[in-house]
């Protein structure tokens, strides 16, 4: 509790420079990744990512200290080189992306875990700290770096504000944007160039394994929340940024935890919190719609099995008895029976010692539901020219779907008629 | 029946386009006088919507070349619109009809600059024409495919372009939408604007098109609709399979020769 207070007080310079460093670094790749997922490019920003190791390893090497200046070019470089590597291999063989990709991340990043071995084992005094580069600390971040990587933050979210609707139209339809004369080259580069700074100024707080997460995770997690493009970009920063300052805080208060593993299992936290219950796209909540939309056919269905006794036997006020319904019709048992308690609890049905009886209102719906089926029946036969004998199973499906405002379209297409194409009488209100 | 016109609005000249070096049109040779309405006609992968990427030069041509106005593509790009096929994008994607009908505007507003006043109303004005004004706000995801098409067209609209070329405009918008695009198509070719239409439903050529061109990876005919829409043609662009020229394509395929003479082939 202390060290909460101590580390979101931002009292301590020190932990000013890391907070700081962390929002600019996550929120960076957030919104550079938010578009290299729109263009369904995730699995380059992975390779990207561990292609910078080598490029930070040989800048030690030949400057033989941690200038944080240089380190971002070797990352800058190496990282670069990768792009172009996976993309003289696509177009230039057989081999098809996702393997060209493959392919390349493994061999950098190989180089690079041999370089940084090879260093970890010269005795070289200024290396200590090297490998934080693997999964991150963001504690360890040096005001020096933080202005280093922060200009870069600010410079890539600035180019990102003036390229907004260049870059969206580019991840939406490239060959039109090719046609409008937008140099969409130039853009790809410059997309791409981005991605390869986002991931450089993320290295320090993430590392180079976990890197390609807090690209692309935050995007995923907030396209579940949105449809709108400028709200993802916000959330997605948005998320990027508390697992980024929650992770930094974890490995702050447990300075032998590196950050990038905790930042990461925070993101993923959220992406999960989002696959489940985001509203409309979330699994929980499309669940829940299919399981109501089943219910409600169900419900129907009852009705109108009330309906249709009471058409056969020309009395709809006579209770009907279980056996009664399930001869009318083939229910689950343990359905009906569920649905009978839920109409009768919703006002539809009543029960009486003989069984149960049609309320006023629970007659008009089920005498609704019965219509439709028979206006579809008609509308199928008339208008698509289907054998009456083929028509009663996709109407049943269909009198569950029809709106209102259907039904008066329907209704007036076909003339309010009297039949359905088996002559049974179509019931009007 | 291939017929020439002086001054046209588009020139294709001995355009020969291949994939992977398999060519698959050949020796497209035809010339369009401005405001017509000209439909594109010719069985499936006859080549009809590579013959109008390679004109727009989103597929580069073997051999051959088009000018547009008498000019390169480069040189009037703000005069020529273009309205890809609905499946060639995925339609889940964050954006309002809104947003894509302005990306329209996108050539004329150059890099940096937000869309303006002016060109919010434009593409209010090119979403009423096609009678979708009130899904101004709708997120494209959410919308059905005749919907779909039909921003795709206000987006094509929305250019301001003097040559439109569109593929297959009619793909699943139900037959009153159709006669209202038809209509305002019409309309826009009586302003001398010229209007190049991907077209599979053969009933309806005669009716829409004043200029038709047969393809079936070659150009069967191209001509005044009335002289080119005839049944020996038709037979010509439909029947007999042409397994000859189908053979020699995967011929130089697998011999990996070029098609033509190597003449500013890329790729
Ligand atoms: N990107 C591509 N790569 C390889 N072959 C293609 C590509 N696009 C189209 N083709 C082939 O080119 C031929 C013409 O295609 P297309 O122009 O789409 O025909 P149409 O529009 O007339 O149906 C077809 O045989 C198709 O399979
Ligand atoms: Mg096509």
């Amino acid at each position: 509790m202390e060290a909460f207070v101590e580390f979101f007080s931002l009292r301590d310079p020190n932990i000013r420079y890391v907070v700081l460093g962390t929002i600019l670094l996550t929120a960076s790749s957030a919104v550079v990744g938010t578009f290299t997922f729109l263009q369904k490019k995730s699995l380059v920003g992975d390779a990207v990512a561990h292609a910078v190791l080598p490029g930070v390893c040989l800048a030690f090497l030949l400057a033989e200290s941690k200038n944080p200046l240089l380190l971002i070019v070797g990352a800058f470089v190496t990282g670069w080189l990768s792009l172009v590597v996976i993309d003289t291999i696509t177009r230039n063989s057989k081999i098809k992306e996702d393997t060209a990709i493959g392919l390349v991340l493994s061999v950098f990043f190989g180089v690079g875990i041999l370089l940084l071995t090879n260093i970890q084992h010269s005795g070289n005094a200024a290396q200590s700290g090297l490998d934080s580069f693997l999964f991150g600390k963001a504690a360890a971040l040096l005001p020096n770096d933080v202005r280093a990587f922060g200009i870069l933050a600010v410079l890539l979210l600035a180019v990102v504000g003036l390229l907004y609707k260049e870059f969206k139209i580019l991840a939406f339809d490239k060959n039109y944007a090719a046609i409008l004369g937008l140099p969409v080259r130039a853009l790809e580069l410059t997309l791409t160039t981005l991605t390869v700074l986002a991931v450089v100024v993320g290295i320090q707080a993430v590392g180079v394994v976990l890197m390609a997460a807090m690209l692309i995770t935050p995007a995923a997690a907030a396209r579940f929340w949105t449809d709108r493009l400028s709200i993802m970009l916000i959330l997605a920063t948005t998320f990027g940024v508390i697992s980024g300052v929650t992770g930094s805080f974890i490995s702050y208060t447990a300075t032998a935890m590196p950050t990038g593993p905790w930042v990461v299992v925070i993101i993923s936290i959220i992406a999960g919190i989002s696959f489940f219950f985001a509203p409309r796209k979330g699994i929980f909540f499309r669940v829940r719609r299919q399981m109501n939309n089943r219910r409600m056919i169900l419900d129907e269905n009852i009705l109108k099995t009330f309906f249709n006794l009471g058409e056969n036997d020309h009395s709809f006020k006579e209770a009907r008895s279980w056996d009664q319904l399930l001869v009318e019709r083939h229910f689950v048992p343990r359905r009906l029976r569920n649905g009978l308690a839920r109409l009768r609890r919703q006002g539809f049905l009543e029960r009486q010692s003989a069984g149960w009886v049609l309320t006023q209102a629970g007659f008009e719906k089920g005498k609704r539901t019965v219509r439709l089926h028979r206006l579809w029946e008609l509308y199928l036969t008339q208008y698509l020219r289907i054998a009456p004998d083929h028509v009663h199973e996709d109407a049943e499906t269909i009198e569950h779907v029809i709106t209102p405002e259907l039904e008066q379209k329907l209704q007036e297409k076909l003339g309010f008629p009297e039949v359905d194409p088996h002559q049974s009488e179509i019931p009007y209100r | 029946m291939i017929k020439h016109v002086e001054n046209p609005v588009l020139e294709v000249h001995d355009l020969t386009v291949s994939y992977a070096r398999k060519p698959v049109l050949w020796d497209i040779d035809l010339t369009l006088p401005q405001g017509s309405l000209v439909g594109i006609v010719g069985p499936n992968g006859a080549g009809k919507s590579t013959l109008i990427k390679s004109i727009l030069d989103l597929v580069p041509a073997s051999s051959g070349y088009s000018k547009l106005f008498g000019d390169d593509l480069a040189n009037v790009r703000r005069r020529v619109a273009y309205m890809p096929q609905r499946e060639s994008v995925d339609w889940d994607f964050p954006a309002s009809v809104l947003d894509v009908v302005l990306m329209g505007r996108y050539g004329k507003l150059g890099l940096f600059k937000r869309p303006r006043k002016a060109d919010r109303e434009v593409a209010h004005e090119c979403l009423r024409k096609v009678g979708m004004e009130a899904f101004a706000k709708r997120q494209i995801s959410q919308l059905s495919g005749g919907q779909q098409q039909r921003v795709f067209l206000a987006r094509a609209l929305a250019q301001e372009a003097d040559l439109y070329f569109m593929d297959e405009p009619f793909a699943g918008v139900d037959a009153a939408t159709e006669k209202a695009i038809i209509g305002l198509l019409q309309e826009m070719a009586e302003q001398n604007k010229t209007v190049v239409v991907v077209h599979h439903d053969l009933q309806s050529v005669v009716q829409y098109f004043n200029w038709v061109l047969l393809l079936n990876m070659r150009l069967v005919a191209s001509g005044p609709t009335e002289q080119v829409f005839t049944n020996e043609l038709l037979q010509e662009a439909y029947g007999g399979k042409l397994t000859l020229l189908t053979e020699v394509s995967e011929l130089v395929q697998k011999g990996q020769f070029a098609a033509r003479e190597k003449q500013g082939y890329r790729g």
